[in-house]
């Protein structure tokens, strides 16, 4: 039983990739999206940020579908950022592929490669890689299985119905067990919660609607089923969006319409209604969107943080066409402001992180 | 009114059956949920979720109440038998979203909505479409004691009178004013691309985009 110290919570930054668009509105190329995200990964090292992680999507407006290249090229400009993934859609990724690419990219930036796997709530991989939708939790679990045994255990031998076996395989380059921290993000599903449990890796929460303190019984869960799995507790981690101003009125002024047209986007697709200046003056003060000045964003993170017991709080910041400037205010707020005040408010009044559940 | 009317049985422990669950054990119902397969697999998930819940299996949540939710992922209903659930009254909770359960031919060119499939499968149920249009989040922040205000609107269609009656009373237990949206097929403005999905409307904003009157308790 001991306190979490503050100086150990990872504070990261995610990306989807998102195009951005520039001083004039012009939308950026995928290209120079792509090479803007590089820049942005510098910049999150330069200003103090943990650890920087790109999703997978397979969208018009999204340029992460290669995240490992663009971490390469981050890893190949930086020292110090752990370089990872947000998330990784596993069920329709190749287990042993993505092995390689992820030991590959431990090895290119001295030991920094992480990863989170996922479903993600976005689903085009399925048709594009030639898998059915509906497969979804049989696919997720044997390529995890075969998975963790890759980084765990090799020479692997293994069996299953969602690719050819191996025997006896080993993948080059090797790594040190353990030594690529591997979570599972999850959105909500109690099943998912116990697998990541059982299996014994960290686990992340998709936050991006409502209150976090509404997850404490899937902590609560988390924990239970590492107990029953005979696993030491392990971390905690969330994952919200957030963009950061001078004030919480410019940060909301900026963010709202950005916000409101991915969501109309979105609703169209999913079939739900586009959201209301109210919903978002909840979302913003009480909810899953850490939009405001550094202080007001500070304040809100440190107490999830304690509220959920969390060891990791990745924000994402990055949404279409978002001008780079705010982007890399954003950036260059939480790595500079944010982190340093979360740290000090868990400073002034510590959590007991391991008592509270 | 009996003790027998306030059993509830819940047909899945996902995020859903068991947000469900909570706004149930909450509202004094005594709550039995199941998943797939043993009772085992989701005791756990049901001890700390919807803690006052038995986990159980899904013969034995058709014994224990009258009234049951069927919150399975969309693509998996057809597994159940076509019997299961003779006589009940099933809640129909869930959505049919392409993107999240795979291209389904049936449900994506069912006119008349997706609980309309629900009930040709299972033809002796008396099939209700109802809590499928709030997301989960809004379903667990905005529940309220009746008069309370700000209080959020849940609507229910069916084509059984006394079973959409009784689900417009299960709606007020749990903490919502409750909107009668008349036939089974009119269950379809509930859904992905309805009228009235993901709103959080009051019961005269949800009626007047259902273009009805309010039920009111």
């Amino acid at each position: 039983m001991s306190n979490q110290d503050p100086t150990t919570i990872e504070f990261g930054l995610n990306s989807f990739g998102e195009l951005a668009t520039d001083a004039t509105g012009r939308q950026l190329s995928d290209a120079e999206t792509v090479r803007l995200i590089i820049d942005e990964g510098v910049l999150a090292e330069s200003v103090g940020i943990d650890s920087f992680s790109i999703g997978e999507h397979y969208r018009p407006e999204m340029m992460d579908s290669a995240n490992h290249v663009i971490l390469a090229a981050i890893a190949s400009r930086t020292e110090r950022i752990r370089l990872g993934t947000s998330v990784t859609v596993l069920s329709t990724q190749d287990p042993v592929r993505l092995y390689a690419e992820s030991a590959t990219l431990d090895a290119a930036s001295n030991g920094r490669a992480q990863l989170i796997l996922g479903r993600a709530s976005a689903t085009e991989s399925f048709p594009l890689f030639g898998y059915n939708l509906a497969d979804y939790e049989t696919l997720f679990e044997e390529k995890l299985d075969l998975f963790v045994r890759l980084l765990r255990e090799q020479p692997v031998t293994w069996s299953g119905t969602v690719r050819s076996p191996l025997t006896n395989q080993y993948v080059e380059p090797a790594i040190e067990p353990g030594s690529i921290p591997t979570w599972i993000g999850v959105g909500g599903s109690p099943q998912s919660v116990i697998r990541a449990a059982r299996y014994g890796l960290p686990l992340m929460l998709a936050i991006i609607g409502g209150q976090p303190s509404r997850f404490t019984p899937y902590v609560e869960l988390y924990h239970r089923a590492l107990e029953q799995f005979g696993h030491p507790r392990l971390p905690v981690g969330e994952h919200s969006l957030g963009l950061l101003a001078a004030t919480d009125e410019e940060a909301r002024a900026t963010h709202w319409p950005i916000w409101k047209h991915v969501m109309e986007t979105m609703g169209k697709e999913r079939g739900f209604l586009p959201p209301t200046p109210d919903r978002y003056d909840v979302e913003t003060r009480a909810g899953a969107l850490f939009v405001g000045s550094p202080e007001t964003v500070a304040a809100r993170i440190a107490e999830t943080i304690r509220t959920l017991s969390l060891s990791r709080f990745d924000l994402k910041y990055d949404l279409l066409q978002m001008p780079r400037e705010t982007r890399k205010a954003t950036i260059e707020l939480y790595g500079r402001e944010v982190i340093p005040r979360v740290r000090q408010l868990l400073a002034e009044e510590p959590i007991d992180v391991y008592d509270r559940v | 009114m009996s003790d027998r009317d306030l059993r509830l049985g819940i047909v899945g422990a996902g995020k859903i059956g068991t947000t469900i669950a909570r706004a149930a054990i909450a509202a004094g119902y005594d709550v039995a949920v199941s998943g797939s397969g043993p009772a085992a697999r989701i005791a756990l998930t049901v001890d700390v979720l919807a803690p006052g819940a038995r986990a159980t299996t899904t013969d034995a949540v058709v014994r224990h109440a009258d009234t049951i939710v069927l919150a399975v992922p969309t693509h998996r209903f057809r597994e159940l038998p076509h019997d299961q659930f003779d006589g009940k009254v099933l809640i129909d909770a869930m959505n049919y979203w392409e993107p999240i359960d795979g291209e389904d031919d049936e449900l994506a060119a069912a006119p008349h909505g997706s609980s309309v499939v629900v009930q040709a499968h299972f033809p002796a149920a008396r099939v209700v479409k109802s809590l499928n249009q709030l997301g989960y989040h809004d379903f667990e922040e905005r529940r309220r004691a009746p008069g309370a205000p700000h209080r959020v609107a849940i609507a229910a269609a069916s084509n059984d009178r006394q079973a959409l009656d009784e689900v417009l009373e299960l709606i007020d237990r749990l903490g919502f004013d409750a909107v009668d949206a008349g036939d089974l097929a009119a269950g379809i403005t509930l859904e992905p691309d309805g009228v009235a999905f993901g709103a959080a409307y009051s019961a005269d904003e949800l009626a007047s985009s259902l273009r009805l009157d309010p039920v009111r308790f």
